[in-house]
């Protein structure tokens, strides 16, 4: 395609398996998975539940380390947990209970040693109002709907500026409704800053909206089984990404699709 | 049978604007108020208590068996008065606070042990298991061949009914805490010190102030029976060796008056001590389960 002048990826999946212990077995949660994520990408892994795309998330996250293959980030190896990639979980636990969306903004700059003191609640209040909760500054998460926590953690995570922002289903604790307009939340916030995404989910609606690239991964363990890219959200043109949505269908349900016919997801 | 069912018409309505509403917000009565307040309410059933012992003890008419409430009330603020009750519960306290304060730290220390390593871990749950069933008093004798006569073996049983407890509820609570929280610590790049105080303290405060509430109140009974059992050190005794000397007196009232002192100290620090800490911390947090 226009891989002419593509610019060094700023993530560099190579070749990662990944596995892990449960209390009797050692699970292989991806086998030799390998992408690349470029600056500014919104970039999604497209996957039914088993396919290890947490695992992997985790993984960049540097939560555990791959048995095999190498990530690395920006040329630098990931080797642990560090603030130049922040998380955005599902649970709606990761605000500490115990400070207000103020402080939940600015332990992030501080503990981090990013920011401190007036300039940490500068900066935090402007994410806060990014995410047009100015209103609720002092107020303590559990006062918070499920949506407005969401919206916290987001604002946390960019107020970071970290190279890289790893969201693993933000969203999916949301109601429906909610969860669209926050969906289409993030993609303003990204037009306005262009940060780097990785985003996980498991609904191929989401990640045709969200994503600019979208990595599909096949289950038991997770391998890939493509790259696509996706501009569904661009050109308003349902026809595009319904096309889209039904070839990734066709992908991931391949080898069910002769006995029943794949559910029609809204 | 089942016909389809009639169509409907559809309707779509105006909202009807806020000032339109004749009540958004009243103000309650004042006797909705009063009912709604817990001390109100608490007060209320001691009162009724009250009563029911006074009435009691006035049918039953045997000043050694049951005092009546009046009698004893009298008592009480004659020793209160005479500063003999608050002596005595200040070297009760005294002695509590060290031994409360010894054991806390000791588990913090088992604790922090416990979360670093995992023979750190074994070794807290088998000594928890086998020392938190077994009743602090039943040391004493151990204590007061050892230790003698005195402070130090009070504060000792003290210890031993303090920190188990707390010890274990503490942990409970380190090891509750939920593995998204202890993640985003870790993004953050707290390690060490830094992240227990910043993280797994404040998460597992509701297990933590419950520890400390239970460790309270053993300490507390504990260190009653303590002194019952052989009272006075250093001449003055506290306020169980006071409850003992008052019934070898035969002065029922006034052994009723060292009952009542305990149970006001306690209901202080329940009402005060820790309710405030609870208020100021879990309530607020909205933690409580």
């Amino acid at each position: 395609m226009q891989a002419a002048e593509q610019p060094p990826a700023l993530l560099r999946v190579d070749g990662v398996t990944l596995q892990y212990k449960t209390r009797e077995h050692l699970v292989t949660a991806t086998y030799r998975v390998s992408f690349e994520v470029l600056p500014s990408d919104r970039f999604v892994l497209l996957g039914p539940s088993g396919c290890g795309k947490s695992t992997l998330l985790k993984a960049v996250g540097g939560y555990l380390n791959p048995v095999e293959g190498r990530i690395t980030l920006k040329g630098a190896t990931v080797t642990r947990p560090g603030p130049d990639r922040v998380m955005v979980f599902q649970e709606f636990d990761q605000l500490l209970p115990w400070k207000t969306v103020k402080q939940n903004v600015m332990f992030a700059l501080e503990s981090s040693g990013r920011l401190k003191g007036p300039e940490a609640a500068d900066r935090a209040m402007a994410y806060i109002e990014k995410v047009k909760l100015t209103r609720f500054a002092d107020s303590y998460p559990h006062m918070l709907s499920g949506g407005m926590k969401q919206r916290v953690a987001i604002a946390r995570g960019m107020a970071m500026e970290p190279d890289i922002l790893l969201m693993d289903e933000p969203f999916a604790a949301l109601d429906a409704l909610t969860r669209r307009k926050m969906q289409d939340e993030l993609l303003q916030l990204w037009e306005g800053t262009r940060f780097t995404v990785l985003f996980v989910t498991h609904s191929i609606p989401e990640a045709i909206r969200i994503g600019n690239r979208i990595l599909l991964l096949s289950p038991h363990p997770g391998q890939v089984k493509a790259e696509l890219n996706s501009d569904g959200t661009d050109p308003e043109d349902p026809a595009t990404s319904e096309r889209l949505s039904e070839r990734i269908h066709r992908m991931l349900f391949a080898e069910h699709d002769a006995i029943e016919e794949p559910p029609v997801h809204v | 049978m089942s016909s389809p069912p009639i169509a409907r018409p559809e309707y779509v309505r105006e909202q009807v604007q806020e000032h339109d509403f004749d009540v958004v917000n009243k103000p309650l009565t004042a006797w909705e108020r009063v009912r709604d307040n817990t001390l109100v309410r608490r007060l209320f059933i001691l009162a009724v208590l009250a009563g029911i012992w006074q009435a009691y003890a006035a049918y039953l008419d045997n000043a050694l068996v049951l005092p009546t409430f009046v009698e004893t009330m009298r008592s009480f603020v004659a020793r209160v008065w005479s500063g003999e009750l608050l002596l005595k519960s200040w070297v009760s306290l005294k002695v509590l606070m060290q031994g409360y304060a010894l054991g806390l730290a000791l588990a913090l220390v088992f604790t922090i042990l416990a979360m670093s390593s995992r023979l750190g871990n074994d070794l807290l749950e088998t000594l928890t298991a086998m020392l938190n069933p077994l009743p602090a008093i039943a040391l004493l004798p151990l204590a007061l061949i050892w230790l003698g006569l005195g402070n130090p073996s009070i504060v000792f049983v003290l210890v031993h009914a303090v920190m188990w407890p707390i010890a274990l509820n503490t942990h409970s609570g380190f090891m509750g805490v939920s593995g998204t929280m202890r993640m985003v610590g870790r993004n953050y790049g707290l390690t060490g010190v830094r992240y227990v105080g910043m993280i797994l303290i404040p998460a597992a405060f509701p297990s933590i102030l419950a520890g400390l509430k239970i460790g309270w109140a053993f300490a507390w009974r504990t260190l009653i029976a303590a002194e019952l059992v052989f009272g006075t050190t250093s001449g003055s005794g506290g306020l169980g060796w006071f409850i003992y000397e008052n019934k070898n007196l035969l002065d029922i009232p006034a052994v009723f008056s060292g009952l009542f002192a305990v149970i006001i100290i306690g209901l202080a620090v329940e009402n005060l001590v820790f309710r405030i800490i609870e208020q100021r911390t879990i309530l607020k947090w909205g933690m409580h389960s």
